[in-house]
């Protein structure tokens, strides 16, 4: 364990902020929506969020049970969200929550 | 081999982070998607190989391009279903977004206006 081990871990632990503020972000879209596709694009991309936080732990932890955890997550949120997305397709129109604008006007 | 993994480590995070800023600035919801579904599967892909290049052992390494591949195979499905469900099902688009070549392409979903259709023939019309 020299030095490089030291710079190894503030990495992963800036990695681990950066991942976090990144999950957080996500939410508030999970959040705010407005449509059900919405939520399952953040759904999706928390779960590859977390894919990646549970691989940066395989490192930061030097536990290699991680990996093979990430890619088990990985496998299930696919089918998670494959299936959201037919459940969504099977939705009437417009969604559960449907606005009367046809266009987003709230643009950055 | 450390720096390397500190590398990748940093710049798939970096990119997740990116992806994530995306998904919470853009505009629609399929603009929105082109930023969660392609940097963060870029993100991902680049911690995997972080972990790969961390160990150096085989079975861990082929693990984790085992993990990176399935990841890039399964990205684009989970995509390509996420935007059929939201544009056939007329999500509202970006004010700006004036090409949509599909239009009259996703009628499916709509509910079935008539009966499906009778062969005119009879069922034992053997000579």
């Amino acid at each position: 364990m020299g030095m490089e081990s030291v710079l190894l871990a503030r990495t992963a632990e800036v990695a681990l902020v950066l991942l976090s503020l990144a999950i957080l972000f996500a939410f508030i879209r999970l959040l705010i929506g407005p449509d059900a596709a919405d939520r399952i694009v953040a759904l999706d991309l928390i779960s590859v969020l977390i894919v990646s936080c549970l691989g940066v732990f395989a490192i930061y932890t030097e536990e290699r049970a991680f990996l093979d955890v990430a890619i088990a997550y990985a496998l299930i949120a696919f089918l998670g969200t494959a299936a959201l997305a037919r459940f969504r397709e099977r939705m009437p129109e417009g969604g559960a929550d449907e606005t009367e604008t046809k266009t987003e006007k709230d643009g950055p | 081999m450390e720096i390397v993994t500190a590398f990748l480590l940093l710049a798939g995070a970096v990119f997740a982070f990116v992806a994530s800023v995306g998904m919470l600035r853009l505009q629609d919801t399929i603009i929105r998607m082109h930023a969660a579904t392609k940097a963060g599967a870029l993100g991902a892909g680049l911690i995997f190989l972080a972990v790969g290049a961390f160990y150096a052992e085989l079975s861990i390494t082929l693990r984790a391009l085992a993990a990176v591949f399935f990841l890039l195979l399964t990205a684009p499905v989970a995509a390509h279903l996420i935007g059929r469900a939201a544009y056939c099902s007329r999500v509202s688009l970006w004010h700006k977004t004036w090409i949509d070549e599909l239009a009259n392409v996703c009628q499916w979903h709509e509910p079935q206006t008539h009966e499906p259709e009778k062969t005119d023939r009879p069922e034992n019309d053997r000579p």
